[in-house]
């Protein structure tokens, strides 16, 4: 990361992205306003309040991460697949003076931008409806957001190295990002769970990332903040480390 | 000027195969050098290696006065490549291939926006700029990528297959604009299996296989070097009948080429052995090598039953003549 060799990368994912800008980030909205409002008003009005808010205002939260790590996915899943696999753009740089490492940071980094274009565009929906208690605290969801992007972003990369075909990636969501989103706290708060799934549920980056996320928008400063930062951090470098390796074993053997 | 490019006793083991096998390649500055050998010969994993790209077992590349694998990127600085599957950008233009292209090589966005024009030019595709990827023809993609490929004005530019697929018409422009490479002094190192690609546009020809340089020498040279200056291409009806006719009528006309059988002599069939030095029976074509054509053709000139359906071509040996004689005719899978 110390120098700037995977900016290139960068830049041409995101020409790309701008060509496609406006769909792009109404595709990003749509699935979690249903989400929110579907399941904020629905299940809301039979539920009235969950730890003591309104349950839209619980969920915001929620919903906020789940997507933030969704769109970070199917970023380095899917059409990082399309760059590598389909389109062999990767092949086309690594002609260049650019190394492996180069590209798959730019990657990384751009999966997490883009998931950060998606968290602010929810980010902005919260501040409309007034899902939050304290604005200034709602500021620091911008880094907690950009940790979850590259966390996630890190592993897509690791799963992304060793998948055959586009069809591969439905056992990581079958198997990591659908238990994720059920036992980590984006529909009910984690002590609803019995003793032995939440200890499963702690394990799970997605658990700290709405531990972090979930205070701030409802007013709280987060408890163990370094521990939610560095498991997302971890969980996401090594993801990246792995990917990098697998990757390199895939295409430079 | 020293070699753009040396690889001395390379190795590249992938299990127990051994893809490259004690290769050694030596390119001269301001040539264009042929990279010949049957799929699976090593072509593709010895460009890989050259560039720096995979690292090899053991053995030495020197890139552009680099030692590699360490100074890869520095050298890849100064190389163009042209792979051998098409991989542009089909999310850009024409234009913005080129310009996103540059930018890997660290190329300035205003340097790059004064290269375009010249690029296109070379490309054909100058009224093409704004224009999707994907509307173009085979043959414009390929002349895009051998453009993206001049985007850093490379000193060495390395070619994988770079007509295959493409119709005569495209082929000769690729040709053309190789030879403009070649004029403006760059090194240009091309693998194809068009033999005739090779002899027209490679100074110096490496036909490897199995890992390993076989045979080295300019077109012309490995022509002389290593095959008879004559093929008489048979075929037709009654071939094998008028074969044993024929071994019998010259074992009588021309006894003394018996006695001078060429390095192929194991493959040569057992009739028409005695009309000229070498034969190969390949399905049902017989190619008969010869110094002198002059004895088959009049045999087969004779007007009798034997040769009344037989149809035959005589012309000059050519590069796949020697190809085929160094590499076999059998099928590579």
């Amino acid at each position: 990361m110390i120098n700037l060799n995977w900016f290139p990368v960068w830049q041409r994912n995101f020409l790309v992205w701008k060509k496609l800008a406006m769909p792009s980030l109404i595709g990003n909205l749509a699935d979690p306003m249903l989400y929110m409002l579907g399941l904020g008003y629905g299940l809301g009005g039979l539920l009235h309040e969950v730890d003591g808010v309104p349950y839209l205002n619980f969920l915001a939260a929620g919903t906020l991460c789940y997507s933030v790590m969704n769109s970070a996915t199917f970023e380095t899943l899917y059409s990082a697949f399309s760059r590598m696999h389909v389109q062999k753009t990767w092949d086309a740089i690594l002609n260049t003076p650019l190394t492996l490492r180069d590209v798959l940071i730019g990657e990384w980094v751009w999966a997490a931008t883009k998931s950060l274009l998606s968290g602010v565009a929810i980010i902005l929906v919260i501040w409309g409806l007034g899902l939050y208690s304290n604005f200034a605290m709602t500021l620091a969801l911008l880094p907690v957001v950009v940790l979850i992007g590259l966390c996630f972003a890190g592993l897509g990369l690791a799963i992304n190295a060793v998948s055959p075909n586009y069809d591969f990636f439905l056992y990581y969501f079958a198997l990591a990002i659908t238990p994720m989103v059920l036992l980590g706290g984006v529909f009910y708060p984690p002590t609803a769970l019995p003793a032995w799934l939440a200890g499963i549920a702690a394990w799970l980056p997605l658990t700290h990332a709405i531990e972090l996320a979930r205070p701030l928008l409802l007013g709280r400063w987060p408890d163990a903040v370094p521990l939610h930062v560095l498991v997302l951090l971890g969980y996401g470098l090594a993801g990246f480390t792995l990917g990098l390796r697998l990757t390199r074993k895939r295409l430079l053997r | 000027m020293s070699a753009p490019l040396k690889l001395c006793k390379l190795s590249k083991h992938y299990g127990d195969t051994a893809v490259v096998d004690g290769l050694d390649l030596e390119l001269a500055p301001g040539r264009c050098h042929g990279l010949l050998g049957p799929n699976g010969a090593g072509k593709t994993t010895t460009l890989r290696l050259a560039l720096g790209l995979i690292g090899a077992d053991s053995g030495t590349v020197e890139l552009l006065g680099h030692t590699l694998p360490d100074a890869a990127n520095k050298a890849r600085a100064r190389v163009g490549v042209v792979p051998q599957m098409d991989n542009l950008d089909p999310d850009f233009t024409v234009r913005e291939n080129l310009q996103i292209y540059g930018r890997y090589f660290g190329i300035s966005q205003r340097e790059m926006a004064a290269r375009i024009p010249a690029l296109l030019d070379f490309a054909g595709l100058a009224g093409k700029a704004d224009v999707p990827i994907t509307t173009l023809s085979g043959g414009m993609k390929r002349r895009l990528t051998l453009a993206r490929a001049l985007v850093n004005d490379p000193d060495l530019v390395i070619l994988d297959e770079p007509t295959t697929g493409l119709d005569p018409q495209a082929r000769h422009l690729i040709w053309q604009g190789l030879r403009r490479l070649m004029a403006q002094g760059k090194t240009l190192l091309l693998t194809t299996h068009f033999m005739e690609e090779a002899e027209r546009l490679c100074d110096d020809i490496s036909v490897i296989d199995h890992g390993r340089v076989i045979v080295q020498g300019s077109p012309r040279d490995l022509i002389k070097t290593h095959i008879e200056p004559h093929v008489v291409e048979i075929y037709g009806d009654g071939l094998a009948e008028w074969q044993t006719c024929a071994s019998q009528f010259s074992r009588r006309a021309a006894p003394r080429e018996n006695s001078a059988p060429s390095g192929g002599s194991e493959r040569s069939e057992r009739g028409g052995r005695q009309l000229c030095r070498r034969c190969e029976q390949a399905g049902e074509t017989l190619f008969c090598y010869t110094e002198t054509p002059e004895k088959v053709v009049a045999e087969l000139e004779t007007n009798n039953s034997k040769t009344a359906g037989l149809r035959y071509l005589h012309r000059p040996a050519n590069l796949e003549d020697v190809f085929l004689k160094l590499t076999g005719r059998d099928l590579r899978d």
